[in-house]
């Protein structure tokens, strides 16, 4: 890690503005959706719950809601997804000192 | 600032982005071999892509003086297309030996399907074959966090592969970690909306450090900002990082990972200016 070189009050300065910009942007899009016909169908969407889901995040303390909320838009991982998908006979012949 | 743009897809772009890019400070770019806008019909059409890459675009490079290297391979969305891509991987061994090529790159996984996961493993294979370098496409969005776990889950099954003689790209918040703790080396993409931004890669390199990791426009056919490494730079000095900090970020740590390729050959840029200034006739100075 890097220790950052600005104090906190210095990088809330420089970035307030910005910040209140972006939360406008967001706002100003949900009240489109729910100004526009189908607005329940969007609600029914599972991407909006993400998005909820993304904004509740920012809502909450720590140092790692960037990375959480990637983590919502993010397709589940299978651990045994190699099993599956690589049969002996698919996979590439390998030395015979590689396990796989 | 002199910088080194680590993946740009310079076919895509015009000449005068070569000398907006050597402006701006840049001394080498790397490039990739990637998608074209549509899947290519032939092993032929890729023979004459590795042509372009190999003789053509450190030609027009240096135009600008900058040096060009490049990575070969046929990318993951082709992949899909495995007859093909064995075809592809058959002919790599006949260009890559040419001067400037530093491996097998850019290979990964676009949509983690069957195919591509197979196509990887066969890419790693010709690498450790070869005894080259590999660079990684992570996929994007909602694909990235599971197709960059199973691209580790691969290389970590292969005890032959070493980390430190892999570039994992692309990587954002979520997946900067799992490719540092495993001892690969990572770089981070500036790509308008599906990638990172200046911003957000400065509070990257802030969270993890500066060690095994570097920064890249990907600039390609694509929106996208050729320029994007100096918004990178402007932003670490903005924050009142040192110029030293930033030089290994941008110049150094690329640097170090080129030259573990057998290859790789690079002039210092005052060592160029100089040779190029004692080339000049007397009344030109």
């Amino acid at each position: 890690m890097i220790a950052a070189v600005q104090t906190s009050p210095e990088v809330f300065e420089q970035t307030f503005l910005l910040v209140r910009a972006r939360i406008l942007e967001i706002a100003a899009t949900l009240d489109r959706l729910d100004r526009a016909e189908a607005a329940e169908s969007v609600r029914a969407d599972p991407r909006f719950r993400q998005i909820q889901q993304g904004l509740e995040i920012l809502l909450s303390d720590g140092f790692h809601r960037a990375a959480q909320i990637q983590e919502i838009f993010s397709d589940q991982y299978d651990p045994t997804w190699m099993k599956k998908y690589l049969t002996t006979g698919e996979r590439p012949a390998l030395s015979p000192s590689v396990p796989h | 600032m002199y910088y080194i743009d680590p993946h740009i897809h310079m076919v895509s772009r015009v000449t005068d982005d070569y000398e907006r890019i050597a402006r701006m400070g840049c001394v080498a770019v790397s490039e990739p071999a990637f998608w074209a806008g549509f899947d290519r019909g032939s092993v032929d059409g890729f023979r004459d892509y590795f042509r372009q890459l190999t003789e053509f675009e450190p030609k027009r490079a240096g135009w600008s003086g900058i040096q060009h290297y490049t990575w070969l391979c046929i990318n993951a969305k082709e992949a899909e297309n495995v007859e093909l891509s064995r075809e592809v991987i058959k002919m790599i061994p006949e260009f890559i030996n040419k001067p400037g090529v530093l491996g097998i790159g850019e290979i990964g996984l676009n949509k983690n399907t069957k195919n591509e996961s197979i196509i990887f493993q066969e890419h790693v294979q010709l690498a450790m074959q070869l005894d080259e370098l590999i660079l990684i496409h992570t996929p994007h969005l909602q694909d990235k966090l599971k197709g960059t776990r199973m691209i580790i889950d691969m290389l970590m099954s292969d005890r032959r592969v070493q980390p430190e003689r892999v570039l994992i790209d692309h990587v954002e918040e979520h997946t900067v970690g799992l490719a540092k703790e495993e001892g690969f080396w990572c770089a981070m993409t500036l790509y308008p909306i599906t990638k990172c931004t200046p911003s957000r890669a400065a509070d990257i390199i802030e969270a993890y450090g500066d060690d095994r990791i570097m920064v890249n426009s990907a600039g390609d056919w694509g929106p996208s900002n050729p320029i994007a490494v100096p918004d990178f730079i402007q932003e670490l000095r903005k924050r009142g990082h040192p110029e030293s900090k930033i030089k290994k970020i941008v110049y150094d740590n690329p640097l170090e990972f080129f030259r573990q390729c057998r290859r790789f050959e690079f002039t210092p840029p005052d060592v160029l200016a100089d040779a190029v200034s004692a080339a000049e006739p007397v009344s030109a100075k």
